[in-house]
C-alpha cells in the first residue's frame, strides 16, 4: 500500500506540473491583456508598458513560465495583478468556506442519492420507481441558479427558517448544500439504482436468500455495500470538482467559497488568481482520486491495489 | 514675477454658485449609529495609489484625503487637506498651504513631506499604480515615471506645513488632479512596513479607519475620532458585506437586514421595485458622468467614410434603447454628459431619421448596405442592447453579424487597429475620472488614445483638435475658464461633425437605501464619492 501511494503521489507531482503548463499556456493565448486591467482605463502608454515590464509580463513565455514554476516549488503561488495580495493568503482564506460547502454537499448527495437508487432499485418496475427516476431527471436538469433562488425564497425570505445567505452556522450551510447537493443527488440515484440492480441479480445474493437472510439484511449488508463502489469512485471526482468552486450556488448564497474567487479572477484576466485556483482543483481531484481508490478495496475485497 | 493670490473661496468653476467651504454637515445631524452596505465583488485592494474600480473608489475617499476634494454631492472643486492656495500668473507654480492638526490613523501627523513622498510613491513604477499618468504635468514626471530617480523635481517642501508644485507646462486640470485617488495621503512608514499588503492594512487620514478585512466576507470602517473635520464622519461603523448577489441583497434591504444596496438595482427587479410604493421611496435617483456610445473604427472601411458614420448616428432608435433598460437612462446626443461642465445645452445633434440615415448611405456610394460587425459585452442588458442597434442598422441596409464576448475580450478587439469595426460601450462606457470635459477625450478621442491597446477604439485622430485640446488645458486663470469651457464645447461639437462616435444614452444611477439612513439625497448618488459619499450618511434612529 505505500508503494502505491508514494507511485500515485510521484504521477500526482507530473500531472499538476503538466496542468500548470496547459493553463500558463491557455491564459497567454487568451486575447485579453492583464496588463490593460491593471492599469485602467486612463493610464498612458507608458504606464501600461511600465506596469507590463514590472511584472515581467514583457518576457517571453518560457522564461515567464519558467520562473512562475520556480516559484510555484518554492511554495509562492504569487501575488494578485489586481489585489496584489498574495495568492495563498487569497485561497487559504476561502479554503475553509469551500470544505464545509463540500462536506455538506457531499453529505446530501450520498443521503439523497443512495437512499433513492437503494429504494427505487428494491422496487423496480412499480410507480415508486418511476417516480424516483423522475425526480431524479428532474434534479439533474434543474438550473443549480433557480434552484438555489427558490429555496432561498421559500425557505429563507419567506418561511424564515434559514438566513438569507451568508456564511458563518449550521443553519448557513443547510440550504447551500442542498442546491449542489441535489444535482449530484440526481446522478447518484440513478448510479446506485442501476448498480444495485446489478448485484440484486448476482448470484451471492440469491444464495443470501436461500440461506434463509432476512431481505433487509440482504439489501443492507450484503447488496448496498457493492452497490454502492461506483458512487464511491464518483465522490473523489466530485470532491475535485466541487475544490473547484460551485460559483453559482456561492453567488447566490454569498458562500466565500472559492468558486466566487475564481469567478471574479477570470473577469478581471487576474492569472495568478486563476492558476492557483486551477491548481488547487487539480490537487484535489487528483488526491480525491487517490482516496476513493484507496478505499475502494475496503468495499470490495476482491480489488488489489496495482 | 508677480503672485496672483487666490484664495479657495474664489476659485471660480463654471456653476460655482455654491460656496467652496466643505460643509461640516450637510444637515443638522447627531453623530452616532452604524450602517451595512452590501457588493458581489470582494474589494479588490484599499490603496490609493492602485485602487481603481466603481466599489473602492469612494471607500478609499473615505480612509485616505488629499489636497483638494468636491464638496459633497457636486461636481465643486475645494480644499481639503489644503486650507489655502496660491498660483502664479504664469499657471506653472501652485503653492499650497497645509491645514494644522490633520492626523494619520496611526496617530502620526501629516505633514507636506507625506504629501510629496505619496505622490511619488503613485509615479514610481514599481507601484504599479494605474494613475501614474494623471501626474504627467508635474516637472521631473519623466525622470520618476521611467524608473531614473526617486523624487519629483518639481514638488518642495518649504516647510512642513507648505508645499510647492512646479508643473512643466500650464495644466487646468491640475487641481482636479490634486483631488484624485491617487494623490492622496499615505504614510510612508506604514507603506514600508507593509509592502504590497499595504492595501489590505489601509492607514490614511480619513473619516474612517479600516479595522477588518475578513477577506471575501465583509470590511469593517469605524469613525476616526481625530479627523480634521469637526462633526463628521456622521456614522460611529460602516460594515461593507461582499459577496452579496445584488438580487439576495435586495431581499435583504427589504427584510431590514442590510442599508445600502453598492450595486445596482438588479434590471429584473427594477419595475418592481419602482411600483411599489412601499420600496419606490427608498430609491434615489441621480445623474452620473457617464455616456454609452457605439464607437465606429474609422481606419475600417466603410467607416473611413463620414457620411457612413453620420448615417449610422440617425439611424439608432435611443428612445427604444432606454425602454430596454426600464427607462434608467437619458437620451445622448453629444460626448459629454449633461452634468459635466463645458455640455452644450443647445445642441440638437442627429435626431432619429432612419430615412435620412438612408440617403446618406446612399450619397456614400452605400444604397445597398455592408456587412459588418457589432461587438458588445455579454452581460445583461448589454447583449440585448446590442440586439436593438443591430435591428436599428438592418433597417438601413447596413448587417450587423453581433459579437458578445467577455469584457477583456472586447476591450482587446477594440485596442486592435482592425480589431472591431463597431463597439458598444455598455458595461465598458466612459465614466469621468473628475468632472472635467478634457477628461473625456484624452484616452477615449485623442490621437494619444489611437494605438494598439488604447482606449480609442474608434481610431479617431484629428491633430487639429488635438492642439486645440491641448490649448484649452493651458488656460489656468480662473478668470477665463468660461473661455476654456467653450473651447472644449467646440472641441466635441467638431467630434460630433466627424461623427466618430454615436451617442447613445447617459445612465442616470439609482441607489436604494433602507429608511433608517437620512442625509439629502445628492450624497447616496454622489457624482465624484461614487456611489455613497460614506462621511455625511447618518442615522435616523440616533437623531
Amino acid at each position: 500500500m505505500p508503494l502505491y501511494i508514494a507511485k500515485r503521489l510521484g504521477q500526482a507531482v507530473f500531472i499538476l506540473i503538466g496542468i500548470t503548463l496547459v493553463t500558463y499556456v491557455l491564459l497567454y493565448l487568451v486575447p485579453a491583456d492583464p496588463v490593460r486591467q491593471i492599469a485602467g482605463r486612463s493610464a498612458t502608454a507608458e504606464t501600461v508598458e511600465s506596469i507590463r515590464r514590472q511584472l515581467g509580463l514583457d518576457l517571453p513565455l518560457w522564461q515567464q513560465y519558467l520562473r512562475y514554476l520556480g516559484n510555484l516549488l518554492q511554495g509562492d503561488l504569487g501575488r494578485s495583478y489586481i489585489q496584489k495580495t498574495e495568492v495563498t493568503t487569497l485561497i487559504l482564506s476561502r479554503l475553509p468556506a469551500t470544505l464545509q460547502l463540500l462536506a455538506g454537499a457531499i453529505v446530501v448527495e450520498l443521503l439523497i442519492g443512495l437512499s433513492a437508487g437503494i429504494f427505487a432499485a428494491t422496487r423496480r418496475g412499480r410507480a415508486s420507481d418511476r417516480v424516483v427516476m423522475v425526480l431524479s431527471f428532474a434534479a439533474v436538469s434543474a438550473p443549480q441558479f433557480v434552484v438555489g433562488i427558490l429555496l432561498l425564497y421559500v425557505f429563507s425570505v419567506q418561511l424564515g427558517w434559514f438566513p438569507i445567505g451568508g456564511y458563518g452556522t449550521f443553519s448557513h450551510l443547510v440550504l447551500p448544500a442542498v442546491t449542489l447537493g441535489i444535482l449530484g443527488g440526481g446522478w447518484y440515484a440513478r448510479m446506485s439504482r442501476s448498480s444495485m440492480i446489478e448485484v440484486l441479480g448476482q448470484d451471492y445474493i440469491q444464495t443470501a436468500r436461500a440461506k434463509g437472510a432476512a431481505e433487509r439484511r440482504v439489501v443492507f449488508v450484503h447488496a448496498a455495500r457493492n452497490a454502492a463502489l461506483p458512487v464511491i469512485a464518483m465522490i473523489g471526482l466530485d470532491i475535485g470538482i466541487f475544490m473547484s468552486g460551485a460559483v453559482v450556488v456561492e453567488s447566490v448564497y454569498g458562500w466565500p467559497g472559492i468558486g466566487q474567487l475564481a469567478w471574479q479572477a477570470i473577469q478581471r484576466v487576474d492569472i495568478p488568481i486563476i492558476i492557483g485556483v486551477t491548481l488547487v482543483a487539480a490537487c484535489a481531484i487528483v488526491l480525491g482520486n487517490l482516496l476513493a481508490d484507496l478505499a475502494a478495496p475496503f468495499i470490495d475485497p476482491r480489488i488489489k491495489l496495482r | 514675477m508677480h503672485r496672483q493670490l487666490l484664495l479657495a473661496t474664489a476659485l471660480a468653476l463654471p456653476v460655482a454658485a455654491t460656496p467652496a467651504v466643505a460643509p461640516n454637515a450637510l444637515e443638522d445631524a447627531k453623530q452616532g449609529g452604524s450602517m451595512i452596505v452590501t457588493y458581489k465583488d470582494d474589494v479588490s485592494t484599499l490603496d490609493p495609489a492602485i485602487g481603481y474600480d466603481w466599489q473602492n473608489w469612494s471607500m478609499i475617499k473615505s480612509l485616505f484625503d488629499g489636497l483638494m476634494d468636491y464638496a459633497p454631492g457636486t461636481t465643486e472643486l475645494i480644499p481639503d487637506l489644503a486650507e489655502s492656495y496660491e498660483l502664479s500668473e504664469d499657471g506653472l507654480t501652485y503653492t499650497f498651504k497645509l491645514r494644522e492638526g490633520v492626523k494619520f490613523h496611526n496617530g502620526r501627523e501629516l505633514t507636506a513631506d507625506d504629501v510629496k513622498w505619496s505622490i511619488e510613491r503613485t509615479v514610481r513604477p514599481e507601484t504599479q499604480s494605474p494613475g501614474q499618468g494623471f501626474f504627467g504635468m508635474i516637472a521631473g514626471f519623466d525622470e520618476v515615471a521611467a524608473g531614473d530617480a526617486k523624487e519629483l523635481s518639481g514638488i518642495e517642501v518649504l516647510d512642513p506645513r507648505t508645499i510647492r508644485f512646479t508643473l512643466s507646462r500650464p495644466d487646468a486640470t491640475f487641481l482636479h488632479v490634486m483631488a484624485i485617488n491617487f494623490s492622496f495621503a499615505v504614510p510612508k512608514e506604514e507603506v514600508e512596513k507593509y509592502g504590497q499588503d499595504f492595501g489590505n492594512n489601509p492607514v490614511g487620514t480619513g473619516a474612517y479607519r479600516m479595522t477588518d478585512w475578513t477577506l471575501g466576507q465583509h470590511v469593517v470602517f469605524e469613525r476616526n475620532p481625530d479627523y480634521y473635520r469637526e462633526g463628521l464622519p456622521k456614522l460611529d461603523q460602516i460594515t461593507f458585506e461582499v459577496g452579496q448577489e445584488p438580487l439576495v441583497a435586495l431581499l435583504r434591504l427589504q427584510r431590514g437586514e442590510v442599508d445600502i444596496l453598492g450595486d445596482p438595482i438588479p434590471p429584473a427587479k427594477f419595475l418592481e421595485v419602482m411600483d411599489d410604493p412601499e420600496w419606490s421611496d427608498n430609491v434615489v435617483e441621480g445623474g452620473q458622468l457617464h455616456t454609452g456610445y457605439v464607437t465606429m473604427n474609422v481606419k475600417m472601411p466603410p467607416f473611413d467614410n463620414k457620411l457612413v458614420r453620420q448615417a449610422v448616428n440617425h439611424a439608432i432608435n435611443k428612445e427604444r434603447i432606454i425602454r430596454i433598460v426600464n427607462g434608467r437612462a437619458v437620451p445622448a446626443n453629444q460626448p459629454l454628459p449633461p452634468a459635466m461642465p463645458g455640455y452644450a445645452e443647445d445642441y440638437q445633434g442627429y435626431a432619429y431619421d432612419p430615412e435620412k440615415a438612408k440617403a446618406l448611405l446612399a450619397e456614400a456610394g452605400f444604397g445597398d448596405g455592408f456587412d459588418t460587425e457589432l461587438f458588445a459585452m455579454n452581460t445583461d442588458p448589454n447583449p440585448r442592447i446590442a440586439q436593438a442597434i443591430q435591428q436599428d442598422l438592418a433597417a438601413i441596409g447596413i448587417r450587423a453579424e453581433l459579437k458578445s464576448l467577455a469584457q477583456a475580450n472586447v476591450i482587446a478587439a477594440g485596442g486592435q487597429e482592425d480589431g472591431a469595426p463597431m463597439i458598444w460601450s455598455g458595461g465598458m462606457a466612459w465614466i469621468a475620472d473628475f468632472p472635467d470635459p478634457s477628461n473625456f477625450y484624452g484616452p477615449i478621442l485623442s490621437c494619444g488614445g489611437a494605438v494598439p491597446g488604447g482606449w480609442n477604439w474608434a481610431w479617431y485622430c484629428n491633430e487639429e483638435l488635438d492642439a486645440k485640446a491641448a490649448e484649452a488645458d493651458a488656460i489656468t486663470d480662473p478668470a477665463k475658464q468660461e473661455e476654456r469651457l467653450q473651447m472644449w464645447r467646440e472641441i466635441y461639437l467638431a467630434i460630433m461633425e466627424d461623427a466618430p462616435w454615436a451617442p447613445v444614452f447617459n445612465e442616470q444611477r439609482f441607489t436604494m437605501k433602507a429608511e433608517r439612513l437620512g442625509g439629502p439625497d445628492t450624497i447616496f448618488v454622489d457624482p465624484v464619492h461614487i456611489p455613497v459619499h460614506y462621511d455625511y450618511v447618518y442615522a435616523n434612529d440616533v437623531q
